[in-house]
């Protein structure tokens, strides 16, 4: 006997808005999926567009490598706008 | 690793938890942080779907079409949080299916109230009312839980849970504005309810060994006899609103502790019930194991199906 | 008051309480939680039509007649639906199939119900139907899962089909009241839905690598209020409450 396989589930709320991941959930295919993230997800108008994605599929970054993978951008204050030292007056910009 | 670095890892991870940084899943964590957690989680949520069985009893018998679909609505529901958490769980490296086979074996618990039997259509308020207040005790407290998919699934029961409480209590309050026979209906499911209620909150602290451990990992942030004596203060004005009787003769208020003083549950029953010993503990997981084994066909045949599928479509694309 | 109108509607409404009764038994005990929750969808569903069609009813019946009298407390020769929604479920192959068989009747009824001349029937179909096209797609593709998955699933899916057949032919009978609404353009005339519908099932059956059952004679009866021995138990659970404690509120 085989096992229903693990899907993400990723819900579009309203058009102008990013699907966001919202749970996960147990499907034999992708149709099924889709109709049961329908059926849980959505019970209260909560979705506008859904995208179903087998969890097998997604490949995470590595946590333990979270020091090399992204404190590097931390002292790199240049690519903020406040790095700028402008006089006061200058507007528009 | 030795035994000193594991224990500056440890340490680590304890601050970050102190710093109310969540946890996420992948990283590194104690051991035995990961196992309380599958067991707490999953025990949560063994509790959600063993608890849809006593309402679901009452789905057919519901006395109007509107408390139907609501009944109906609230049970799904707890299906659906049932589904959230198993999912939540199966990011600490265990499958559905084993938590399954632990319920069903026995090996894993769920929630002692859903042994006792719901009798009468005013158990079906009794246990919105008291059994769902109980749980968004605790569940509101866990909201805010170190473990970030826990955490995360928590806000999403609360959120849906907030109609399950009134659902119960609308319920009983049109019992007690109706006949005689009604409040009668009603006062006996609060008899029968209310110690099991004050029971869910588990074991006296004094004898609630993990309780310490909890508090640090956020699993706790109260202890049971804070969450039951706050119960018991929210819970009392509103059974005066019902105009019902708590069925405990030494419940009073105490104005020097500001709460109610209340009397001494029965430790041998809840123990009891614990051991598989209540009025439904064998009734309600021969359902669970029931629907699970009968549905085994019907999980194989949709797993068939998508790989056949899957064939055709590959044949399709050479 | 009218008469014809009233029980037309409880030929559509029946099929709608009786059918959600039917799916709210299963609620806790399906296959999987993710169809236990996407069955009890289509029980809420069927039920929150039923319960449009019968605060139509109540008014038109006027005095005290509310959805809840009108729904639990008719005799059992009262109620108007089908004796295919009344088929108990025997396991999940009957539940499928039952719901596949109805849900292709039920989407072309609605489809032409939207035309009728009257408002409220016309706006109870309209939001409807959205939620049978839903219920049409989930019951057809479990019957193609179950007639193409594995063999056990092959077999008790036909089981199920080739049992249930005999009351498709049902779906397509007219009451005296039916045909004075068709009469009227309120009604749907049925008939004309009939080759259409077994050529939509037969052509999912097909897909399903399913046989289509040869009969030699359909069931029929609940349409006339004359239903299968399976109805006095699903009602007693029905009407228990209002039935054990008579004029009270809930």
């Amino acid at each position: 006997m085989k096992n229903w396989p693990l899907w993400e589930v990723f819900i579009r709320s309203k058009n102008g808005l990013e699907h966001r991941h919202c749970g996960s959930l147990h499907a034999a295919d992708a149709q099924m999926a889709l109709q049961n993230a329908r059926d849980v997800y959505t019970r209260r108008m909560e979705g506008v567009s859904i995208w179903v994605v087998p969890s097998s599929q997604i490949t995470a970054s590595n946590p333990e490598l979270n020091g090399e993978t992204f404190e590097p951008a931390m002292d790199k204050a240049y690519r903020h706008p406040t790095f700028y030292e402008l006089p006061d007056e200058l507007k528009h910009m | 690793m030795s035994e000193k670095e594991l224990k500056s890892l440890e340490d680590l991870f304890q601050a970050r938890i102190d710093r109310d940084e969540k946890i996420e899943p992948k990283e590194w964590m104690p051991e035995k942080y990961r196992q309380t957690h599958i067991r707490q989680i999953s025990q949560h949520a063994h509790s959600e779907i063993v608890g849809m069985l006593p309402e679901a009893n009452w789905i057919t018998r519901a006395p109007s079409l509107r408390r139907k679909v609501a009944l109906l609505a609230k049970i799904q529901d707890e299906g659906g949080h049932g589904l959230y958490l198993y999912s939540a769980a199966e990011t600490l490296g265990i499958s559905r299916e084993e938590m399954y086979e632990q319920l069903h074996s026995g090996k894993a618990k769920y929630s002692s109230i859903f042994n006792y039997p719901a009798v009468t259509w005013a158990d079906m308020g009794a246990v919105g009312w008291l059994v769902d207040g109980a749980a968004i005790m605790n569940q509101v407290a866990l909201m805010g839980t170190s473990y970030g998919p826990y955490a995360r699934a928590m806000v999403r029961i609360c959120k849906e849970e907030s109609f399950h409480q009134r659902q119960g209590y609308e319920i009983l309050l049109t019992l007690c504005n109706g006949t005689p026979e009604q409040k009668a209906m009603a006062q006996d499911a609060l008899n029968r309810w209310w110690w099991p209620s004050l029971m869910m909150f588990g074991p006296k602290d004094a004898e609630s060994p993990n309780t310490e451990q909890s508090v640090k990992w956020k699993l706790k942030r109260k202890t049971n006899d804070e969450l039951r004596q706050q119960f018991v203060d929210q819970t009392v004005p509103q059974a005066n609103i019902l105009g019902l009787t708590i069925p405990d003769p030494n419940l009073k208020w105490n104005e020097e502790r500001k709460h109610y003083d209340f009397g001494d549950l029965d430790w041998n029953e809840f123990w009891q019930v614990v051991k598989g010993h209540g009025p439904c503990n064998k009734q309600r997981l021969e359902a669970r194991k029931s629907a699970w084994e009968k549905g085994a066909w019907v999980r194989d045949a949709a797993v068939a199906y998508a790989e056949k599928q899957e064939d055709r479509e590959l044949k399709k694309a050479i | 008051m009218n008469k014809n109108l009233i029980q037309y509607i409880f030929g559509i409404a029946d099929n709608c309480l009786i059918l959600g009764q039917r799916l709210g038994e299963l609620c806790g005990h399906g296959p999987s939680l993710e169809t236990d929750i996407a069955m009890t969808n289509i029980s809420l569903d069927l039920l929150g039509q039923t319960r449009s069609y019968y605060q139509y009813v109540a008014k038109l019946q006027g005095g005290d007649a509310t959805e809840d009298t009108v729904a639990f407390l008719r005799l059992e020769r009262e109620y108007k639906n089908v004796l295919l929604v009344e088929q108990p479920n025997t396991d999940f192959a009957y539940s499928i199939a039952r719901q596949f068989f109805f849900d292709v009747f039920h989407l072309a009824l609605l489809n032409e119900l939207q035309n009728s001349k009257d408002e409220m029937l016309k706006a109870i179909a309209n939001k409807s139907i959205k939620e049978v096209s839903y219920h049409v797609r989930f019951s057809s593709d479990w019957t193609k899962r179950l007639g193409d998955g594995t063999e056990e699933s092959h077999q008790k899916i036909q089981t199920a089909i080739n049992d249930l057949w005999i009351f498709t032919d049902e779906l397509f009978h007219q009451t005296d009241a039916d045909k004075d609404m068709v009469q009227q353009g309120i009604g749907v005339d049925v008939t004309l839905l009939k080759d259409e519908y077994y050529k939509k099932v037969s052509s999912i059956l097909e897909e399903a690598t399913l046989e289509i059952p040869q009969v030699e004679y359909f069931q029929k009866g609940g349409k006339m209020g004359v239903h299968s021995e399976h109805m006095g138990y699903l009602l007693s659970d029905l009407q228990y409450m209002q039935r054990t404690y008579p004029n009270m509120t809930w």
